[in-house]
């Protein structure tokens, strides 16, 4: 398994950072605005860029949930097991606010698609914003695209993109590597 | 990747600890989406279950009925009576025809022990059934499957981890499939079982279990966390086994003096119904020590986890 990294932990940094800049210059104050990072990768950089928000503009009431999609997959009964639901933590209202969806990698859209559904079950949000810190390009299976993109990235199917976080791995990394079929 | 052990949910005697945690842990995000504004997911939107219940029942088939709706399948109820049973149909015809119109799951409360057993086992003989899934919803004097799971979920809700806590289970133990299911389920976590009735109301050979067995209600109190207070099963007892409910309640019903003899706080749970006065009286269970209403809302939460991980299972 040879592993090239596509982003190491310098350029995860500045590409949070200027994933920040943008969002505030669409966002402003947050005052309407709520983040929300999809379960289960989706937390760290969701956290990430919440801290981060929160230190630039100097506010420390951004609202940030977490949101567990498994019950909205479309391919349950379609895979050998069920997948195990991790916890949604939403407390705050979502009805007429602006939700920026925050997951690490975009790649067939299915899990966004899901994520969309998930969310309506809290309300109805005025607009729905996707963030992504790595765009795999030309491999999408539904007409779903971000709307802040860290990252792209042409990888072939047998690839396979993975973020690492400090929290969980050690060290913040974006690598591309091919794992090895079982034979 | 996680999944349980078994294909059907028959007893909690044929699972292991950690299909019982696996429940109780996807249980918990299903409370979680039972209590937000939109309480249905899609999970379940391409699978068809049938409630057959050949026995009377409140709480489990509603609670069945409301966990399969808020997941997305789509529900037929069946009941015994008003159909062919009445006119001889067996019961595995009986299933075998429901079958045909492409059901994938059968929720069953039998009043016979042992009678989803025989249906899991029957139906491998039919290709045209064998792919059909089964939940025990209680069978006669046997088992209760996911009366022992939410009312594991209940005591962890309140209580925290199950091991080492102290669970009583008081009254009927012979006539009760909670008893049996409860046995087994709170083992299984490390809870502690005792149990605890007039003698002619405990099996004989129920310690060969691993629980305790007491004759004395308070003492019993004393010893326990949580206090399961079970019916009288009227309906069940074709002989007299103690004098009369005066005496029963005397001696083993539950009030507010006998609480308060107590120097803490135990909780109190009952499957129900309830009757009121025997087992427990209505200053005890509309208490603060009851969680009664709690078990029934965690049931919906249960059932749904108990839906969703087996239907998971039948991958295409």
């Amino acid at each position: 398994m040879e592993n090239k990294v596509l982003l190491d932990s310098k350029h995860v940094h500045i590409t949070i950072d200027r994933l920040c800049y943008q969002l505030i210059e669409n966002h402003h104050h947050f005052d309407h605005s709520v983040i929300i990072g999809v379960q289960p990768r989706g937390i760290y950089l969701s956290s990430r860029i919440h801290k981060r928000l929160q230190e630039i503009i100097g506010k420390t009431d951004i609202k940030h949930g977490l949101l567990d999609i498994t019950f909205y997959r479309d391919d349950f009964r379609r895979r050998d097991e069920p997948l195990v639901p991790s916890a949604t933590h939403i407390d705050f209202v979502i009805e007429d606010k602006n939700v920026i969806l925050i997951d690490d990698v975009l790649y067939t859209g299915r899990t966004i698609r899901a994520a969309l559904d998930a969310i309506l079950a809290f309300g109805r949000p005025r607009n729905v914003e996707l963030l992504i810190l790595i765009d795999r390009k030309f491999s999408r299976q539904l007409p779903i695209q971000a709307d802040y993109v860290g990252a792209s990235v042409d990888a072939l199917t047998s690839q396979r993109v993975k973020v690492n976080w400090q929290e969980t791995d050690g060290k913040d990394e974006v690598i591309l590597y091919t794992p090895i079929k079982a034979l | 990747m996680e999944s349980l052990s078994v294909r059907h949910l028959l007893g909690i005697k044929g699972l292991t600890s950690h299909d019982v945690k696996l429940i109780l842990n996807t249980a918990q995000q299903f409370k979680d989406v039972i209590n937000r504004p939109i309480k249905k997911v899609p999970s379940l939107r391409d699978v068809t279950v049938a409630n057959m219940f050949f026995e009377n029942s409140t709480r489990t088939r509603l609670s069945f009925e409301l966990a399969e709706k808020r997941l997305s399948a789509d529900v037929i109820n069946f009941s015994s009576s008003g159909s062919s049973v009445s006119k001889g149909e067996t019961l595995v015809d009986t299933v075998n025809n429901i079958l045909a119109m492409k059901v994938d799951m059968i929720v069953m409360r039998h009043p016979n022990p042992g009678a989803p057993v025989f249906l899991a086992r029957e139906l491998q003989k039919y290709p045209k059934s064998a792919h059909a899934q089964i939940i025990n919803a209680g069978d006669g004097t046997h088992e209760h499957p996911t009366q022992a799971l939410l009312d594991a979920f209940s005591i962890r809700e309140n209580l925290g981890d199950l091991i080492g806590k102290k669970v009583a289970i008081i009254g009927d133990i012979m006539h009760s499939r909670v008893a049996l299911s409860n046995i087994y389920c709170l083992k299984l976590l490390g809870a502690e079982v005792m149990v605890c009735g007039p003698t002619t109301l405990i099996p004989k050979y129920i310690g060969s279990l691993g629980v305790k067995i007491e004759h004395n209600l308070m003492k019993a109190l004393e010893w326990c966390d949580v206090a399961n207070m079970l019916r009288i099963q009227l309906e069940r007892q074709q002989l007299k086994y103690f004098p009369s409910l005066r005496e029963y309640a005397l001696y083993f019903g539950l009030n507010r003096k006998k609480l308060e003899l107590l120097n803490k706080k135990i909780l109190i749970m009952h499957p129900g119904p309830i009757n009121r006065g025997v087992e427990i009286t209505s200053d005890v269970a509309d208490s603060g020590h009851s969680i009664i209403l709690d078990q029934v809302e965690n049931g919906v939460a249960v059932r749904m986890a108990i839906l969703y991980l087996l239907a998971g299972k039948t991958a295409s």
